[in-house]
């Protein structure tokens, strides 16, 4: 259980998506003009991010790896296993939320398929891909299926703060009288490195 | 001349510049500045995804009439992927060292937008010819802004470049210091920042109002 949430508290501050890793900064810049949206982007990530990350770990310990019911190593093919997996999630998803909940879908109906190119989603199911071997003291290792669900929460979690953060000064910015050239892309730059040197003061805590 | 006529010129050049993919089109991030905090592996980096999008693009430009619209997405991701396992499986065996450097970020190029993106836009409505040389534009292009960061951050951040020191010992007695935040990732937003502000001063059109 300790394990459970230093993982989760670690993956939301320490090792976030968006500043540590620079993971799903493609629709974190273009989807940070309004809180609101950010908001839904953010919801759908953490969403989809804890579905395929536990599926993703059990394909990865249970089917690829050498003592998996296979009994051959296939950990080659795990790119194209875990992007399918996360297209095909993605997928259904959409299906399911235009089924029961047509009002969010016509609010995250284009960030959907968005998602299955989301680098911190299949960026998510690599690094526990890596994690999985490291040594059960390491405040980083998955070792088994709950471990995953706290770094599929705590990623999502984390890429989310960062959006809807970063969105609300965006809104800011807006009024602002910026050097033309720095208009748009260039500021979003400069703020989100502000961010991240904001965020590096927590990477001292120890866990 | 029909391989290189003045459209072929331009699939191959407008990417470098006017239309970078990582400073115009905003592709690419991700890996842009994950992998450029020394030059080594910016520049594998760069040269692998240079790679990967313009096989990709010859390929899903030589099957673009039998692709059914509704699954393209995911026919062009498994071409994608199986480029990249391809490629990271290649490091694996000849640049062992590299290829623990940029750790996930090989994996990452298959969600790397610049593929999808060139798939989507060019290769899908374009002959093999024009989608190769629009995947080496758009890679080259890419590339550059990779190993420009990545030049000014192992320089600045560790005294190096590929790894053989550039700055004399004789500076660092004298009191100079190595900056330790150019290796950190705020460093890499700043850097980034920086050259897009240099690219819309120099080139008005690119403005955001």
């Amino acid at each position: 259980m300790e394990h459970f949430i230093s993982l989760l508290v670690r993956s939301v501050f320490v090792d976030n998506m968006v500043f540590a890793f620079f993971l799903g900064m493609c629709s974190f810049l273009a989807v940070s003009k309004s809180v609101k949206t950010a908001i839904g982007l953010g919801v759908a990530v953490i969403f989809v991010q804890v579905i395929t990350l536990p599926v993703n770990y059990l394909l990865q310990t249970k089917v690829l790896a050498a003592d998996g019911i296979l009994g051959v190593d296939l950990t080659f093919l795990a790119f194209i296993l875990f992007i399918a997996v996360i297209a095909g999630i993605v997928q259904l998803v959409e299906m399911i939320v235009e089924r029961f909940a047509p009002a969010l879908y016509s609010q995250l109906g284009i960030f959907l398929p968005l998602i299955a190119v989301n680098c911190a989603i299949m960026g998510g199911s690599l690094f526990m891909q890596q994690r999985i071997g490291l040594p059960a003291e390491n405040s980083q290792a998955i070792t088994c299926l709950a471990d995953s669900f706290a770094f599929a929460i705590g990623s999502g979690l984390g890429w989310m703060i960062a959006i809807v953060l970063f969105a609300a000064i965006r809104e800011k910015i807006e009024y602002s009288n910026i050097p033309k050239p720095l208009r748009g892309l260039g500021i979003a730059f400069i703020t989100v490195g502000l961010m991240a040197m904001a965020f590096m003061c927590f990477s001292g805590i120890k866990m | 001349m029909g391989l290189l006529s003045k459209k072929n010129k331009e699939a191959l050049n407008t990417p470098l510049f006017k239309e970078n993919p990582v400073t115009v089109q905003v592709l690419g991030i991700c890996s842009a500045l994950a992998v450029t905090s020394k030059l080594e592996p910016a520049i594998v980096m760069g040269l692998s995804v240079t790679i990967i999008v313009a096989m990709a693009n010859v390929i899903i430009s030589l099957i673009r009439n039998t692709i059914p619209m509704r699954i393209r997405i995911i026919v062009q991701l498994v071409v994608v992927a199986t480029l990249v396992t391809l490629v990271s499986e290649i490091l694996k065996a000849f640049a062992y060292d590299v290829s623990v450097q940029l750790s996930v970020y090989i994996g990452l190029i298959i969600t790397n937008c610049i593929l999808m993106g060139r798939l989507e836009a060019f290769a899908m409505q374009n002959k093999p010819w024009p989608s190769f040389l629009d995947g080496i534009g758009n890679g080259v292009g890419y590339a550059m802004i990779l190993v420009i960061v990545a030049l000014f951050r192992e320089f600045f951040g560790t005294g190096a470049l590929l790894n053989i020191q550039i700055i004399p010992e004789s500076f660092y007695e004298a009191g100079y210091m190595n900056n330790g935040l150019m290796l950190m990732t705020p460093a890499a937003f700043i850097l980034i920042a920086c050259i897009v502000w240099y690219q819309r001063a120099k080139d008005k059109s690119l403005q955001e109002k």
